[in-house]
């Protein structure tokens, strides 16, 4: 379709490979290179544990046009189901985290099926109030959740007799677990389930024509999505070693839509981009004394006026010849609750 | 024009990491500092940023630490306890001779760990019981623990206020929480009932239902245990409705801060203060007059922690004769820093086994829009 | 019974000023379809005007007043329309949602590192005399919030409704199409609204601060409160917001004495979401306002 997502694949394997060998210690190998230290490696397995999350966001927003506000409460919930069964209860590490993503994508149908009765932004709206009530709930209940000081020594898992706990090969685990799901989401979208709903982005009217049923396709899609937010939850409970509740309130969720917005909604690779630069750009900015959010709101603020469709929608652009016709239908336009052009998608009301 | 301009960047590099080499020689320490330099915590993290850059500058001056300078690194922890871990991280991946920070207690909860595998002494703000009860050998208070504190205001409600009942209002915060979790079993024991336990949130701004709950409550006394400006806005409201009932607090209900915010509401407000600029002692007050001139405003609690910290690590350096970080948190333990020997310490400290201090405190009442020290509360251990 | 009128009195002087921020974010809505997610630190700002007229120029608090609304008309308004806005006409909406999120981070950090990180006394516009009702205690600031904030919203709906000007911004906002056939200068009118939500803002934050305290991170609870009132208000009508700012206010009270402080967060949100989900077009909103 686009150059762009012809070069996807190629790009895909290169890209692992040296995700898998850059941090490690080449110099056995005669390769001069350390690789990264601790902190290194928590940031880029941070970064690959956001962009699971994103990836759910893209899916909502990016392929079913649905706009989510709670994407930081799933991955809290799934974050809060891994720690609680694995340090309370012993469960093992793969039962919980298979519950951690259950338990979003029910809660996504439970949440999902009444707002999706109303009008288009309304599941912004509910979602905007589920994601402050689980914060609220993760912060209040300290019988369950630790409350305020929340939950300490969460375990990093031993995988067929190999332990994690060194950073090096929790990087590796999440990395693997990365590609397994983003294989799972590569595989739903060109599923006729996913072409469905590539369909129900591109012309609404015209899908619902053809008998898909619009409210489910884009119910299922919010919950799958919101079941990528509770497996990056159970990623980064490990990651962190310990989890409270200040990273799942709303203002992070909030922080997705940036990512998904800032690295191109609709593309496969949008949500690693968008999470490298919601990642990887503060922790540049860190040593900045106190400046980094002045610096960083500059930089997204310019970045949304010269690429308002992220940055792979800059790169895409500029590898096309200047044939393009000029459609508005290759991204959803709406935002959060905000919308410059009437979509007939409003008319889903009854 | 292009080769001209590359030629001109590139020899004003040589010459900028040139000059910049000396800087970076042998002789100086770099101590990271991790802390809270933006979200809810920018405040407090301001205050301690501005007291250790002011300590740090005099011992610069008078030539350093066995004769090495001291160079901070500053890193923002956002407030978040998971941004502060991965700051502890970074800074531990350069083996560093100390840290200091974090100060909100969460974020230490999460780094003491890390501190502790990595051998490293770790001087930070956190004033949560927990902290120092998990055994670390390299973590260092530089104010009272709640487990200090809040006995001591637990006995005052008993024989200062000869209080039955209390009603305890806290902000819900691992700082707020932390000291609900220790005053209420410290109540209980002196036989005084808790007559209402009221969460608020940090940031909060209208507290006209907590104070109508206060009143419902009409216990003998009200503990307010909320940071500066919530207390300040606490009391505002308390005022307008008529609270008549003495409210008692720790150190941020008494500071110069709520009673600029608050103004006569803070009037009459008691309670027990662990460092304060207003103490009556001429080395605190020479550093009031010190920081004033430097920052514009006057410190708080929090600018004295930061203040202390890199005299801590000084007084340690200089006990164990060499700088090496396990040998610095072990000549920290048991280390009583004398004032007399090293005034920046400003008061007399002594640190336990556990890293927790024990130090002289006072007895505070806002009178006439000024902290009053009423009585002073000798060391626990002299 | 006394506590309970306490409790709905200041939830209503608090709730008239989540009003007019929320009236803000009606028309700016009605007019541009953008919601302005950084509207609390719009709040926040003006408070911040006046305080560094009075510091560093040396002004009066009357003058610095002034000075805050007019800097808020020229920054909030007019240079967030030409800079925030104005760039990213035609494109998605998402795109304003997310600018107008960092707008919000770069306004509070800004002040933060300009001006304090601490909280600031503001003076009040009146004395902060009690008066006492039947045991019911009521600031003669809070009245003057509440007069203040009636005032302006009267003045308001006159103007949009007995003005020719205002009555040219009602059918912008209703039909751009058919006002600009009628010959309505659209530009104009749009901008006419991001001066008067700028105007607004300036006069909620002058009416909050000393209440609050001038303080970098206002916003963030302000923002929420006054979005929040704007939808259960109905999203297309200024009378809304009005209804909606008063009963957020009240609710928000209400619920802290009566139901739970940790959870009185919740308790507004648990009301948007009924509405949203039985009358979807707010309490006083109008079903399908806009046809095109």
């Amino acid at each position: 379709m686009s150059t762009l997502k012809r070069y996807q694949f190629p790009a895909l394997i290169i890209a692992l490979i040296l995700l898998a060998a850059m941090p490690a210690d080449l110099t056995g190998l005669g390769i001069p290179w350390t690789g990264f230290k601790r902190y290194g490696l928590y940031i880029i397995s941070l970064w690959l544990v956001t962009a699971i999350a994103a990836m759910g966001v893209n899916l909502i927003m990016g392929y079913a046009g649905q706009e989510t506000l709670a994407q930081a409460a799933f991955l809290g919930i799934g974050a809060y189901t891994m720690a609680l069964l694995t340090t309370k209860l012993g469960v093992p590490y793969f039962v919980a985290f298979a519950a951690a993503g259950a338990l979003c994508f029910v809660v996504g149908i439970l949440l999902g099926f009444p707002a999706l009765r109303v009008q288009k932004h309304y599941l912004a709206f509910v979602t905007l109030a589920f994601a402050v009530f689980v914060w609220l709930f993760i912060r209040n209940e300290q019988w369950l959740t630790g409350g305020v000081f929340g939950i300490q020594d969460v375990p990093r898992p031993v995988i067929f007799g190999i332990k994690t706990r060194p950073p090096l090969v929790f990087y590796w685990f999440v990395l693997f677990m990365t590609v397994v799901l983003a294989a799972v989401m590569w595989w739903l979208l060109r599923s006729p389930w996913g072409r469905a709903f590539t369909a129900l982005r591109e012309n609404p009217v015209r899908a619902e024509s053809l008998g898909i049923d619009v409210r489910s396709y884009k119910l299922l899609a919010f919950a799958v999505g919101s079941a990528y937010g509770g497996f990056a939850g159970a990623l980064y409970a490990p990651l962190v070693e310990f989890i409270d509740p200040a990273p799942f309130a709303l203002g992070p969720s909030l922080y997705y839509l940036l990512m998904i917005l800032v690295g191109g909604m609709g593309y496969f690779l949008g949500p690693f981009v968008g999470a490298a630069v919601g990642v990887l750009i503060p922790e540049w900015l860190r040593f900045t004394e106190g400046l980094a959010p002045i610096i960083f709101a500059v930089i997204v603020m310019i970045m949304v006026a010269l690429a308002p469709r992220g940055i792979l929608g800059l790169i895409e652009q500029l590898l096309t010849p200047k044939r393009r016709p000029h459609s508005d239908v290759t991204g959803p336009t709406l935002g959060a609750g905000a919308t410059l052009t009437k979509s007939s998608a409003e008319k889903v009301t009854s | 024009m292009k080769i001209d301009r590359f030629g001109f960047v590139f020899g004003a590099l040589v010459l900028a990491t040139g000059v910049a080499m000396p800087a970076m020689a042998q002789d100086v320490i770099k101590i990271p500092n991790i802390i809270e330099l933006s979200g809810g915590g920018a405040p407090v993290g301001q205050m301690w940023k501005n007291g250790s850059t002011m300590a740090v500058e005099e011992i610069n001056a008078k030539g350093g630490i066995l004769g090495k300078k001291i160079q901070m690194e500053f890193v923002d922890t956002a407030s978040d306890p998971g941004k502060a871990r991965a700051g502890v991280q970074r800074a531990l991946d350069d083996k560093p001779m100390a840290i200091f920070g974090p100060i909100y207690s969460g974020s230490v909860n999460v780094t003491l760990k890390l501190t502790n595998e990595a051998e490293v002494p770790q001087i930070m703000g956190g004033e949560a019981a927990p902290l120092t009860a998990q055994g670390s050998k390299y973590l260092f208070r530089t104010s009272f623990g709640q487990n200090v504190s809040m006995p001591k205001i637990a006995q005052y409600l008993k024989d200062g206020v000869k209080a039955q009942t209390v009603a305890v209002v806290y902000q819900n915060n691992d700082f707020g929480k932390g000291g609900r979790n220790a005053i209420i079993p410290e109540l209980e024991k002196r036989g005084i009932k808790v007559a209402a336990d009221l969460s608020t949130e940090p940031g909060q701004a209208d507290f006209a239902p907590d104070v109508v709950k206060v009143k419902a409550a009409n216990a003998d006394a009200i503990f307010v245990y909320l940071t500066e400006e919530e207390s300040a806005r606490f009391l505002i409201e308390a005022k307008k409705q008529g609270v008549t009932k003495p409210l008692i607090g720790e150190t941020t209900l008494l500071g110069q801060k709520v009673i600029d915010l608050a103004k006569d509401a803070a009037e009459g407000v008691k309670g027990h203060v662990g460092l304060t600029a207003d103490a009556d002692n001429p080395l605190v007050k020479d550093y009031d007059k010190k920081f004033t001139a430097k920052y514009g405003h006057r410190s708080d609690h929090n600018g004295m922690k930061g203040y202390m910290a890199p005299y801590m690590l000084k007084a340690a350096v200089e006990k164990a004769g060499k700088w090496d970080p396990k040998a610095i948190a072990a000549a920290l333990h048991g280390l009583t820093i004398d004032p007399a020997k090293e005034p920046g310490i400003l008061l007399n400290g002594t640190w336990d086994e556990n890293g927790d201090i024990d130090r002289e405190s006072y007895l505070a009442e806002v009178k006439g829009g000024k902290q009053v020290i009423v009585q002073t509360l000798p060391k626990l251990k002299p | 019974m006394t506590d309970f009128l306490q409790l709905v009195i200041s939830g209503l002087a608090t709730g008239a000023i989540y009003a007019l921020a929320a009236i803000g974010f009606t028309l700016l809505w009605q007019t541009t379809q953008t919601i302005n997610f950084a509207q609390g630190e719009f709040m926040m700002l003006p408070a911040f005007f006046a305080l560094a007229a009075m510091r560093w120029a040396g002004a009066p608090f009357w003058l610095a007043c002034i000075v805050a609304i007019l800097c808020s008309v020229l920054v909030l308004g007019i240079g967030y329309k030409k800079i925030i806005i104005d760039p990213l006409r035609g494109q998605p909406g998402l795109a304003v949602v997310i600018s107008t999120l960092a707008l919000a981070i770069f306004l509070k950090d800004s002040v933060k590192d300009i001006y304090s990180a601490e909280a600031q006394p503001f003076p009040t516009i009146l004395p902060d005399t009690m008066l006492s009702f039947g045991g019911v205690n009521i600031s003669l600031a809070q009245i003057g919030v509440l007069v203040v904030a009636t005032v302006v919203i009267l003045v308001l709906n006159w103007f949009l409704t007995q003005t020719r000007t205002g009555r040219q911004m009602q059918a912008t906002a209703q039909n751009p199409t058919v006002a600009k056939i009628l010959g309505v200068d659209i530009d104009r009118m749009v901008l006419y609204t991001f001066l008067i939500n700028a105007a607004l803002a300036g006069m909620a934050s002058l009416l909050i601060s000393p209440i609050y305290l001038a303080k970098f991170s206002n916003g963030e609870v302000l923002g929420l409160a006054a979005f929040v009132a704007a939808i259960v208000g109905g999203f297309n009508q200024v009378r809304g917001a009005i209804v909606g700012g008063l009963v957020i206010g009240v609710v928000d009270n209400l619920a802290a004495a009566y139901v739970s402080t940790a959870y009185r967060q919740a308790v507004p949100l648990v009301l948007l979401v009924l509405v949203i989900l039985f009358r979807p077009q707010g309490i006083l909103g109008r079903k399908e306002e806009r046809t095109v």
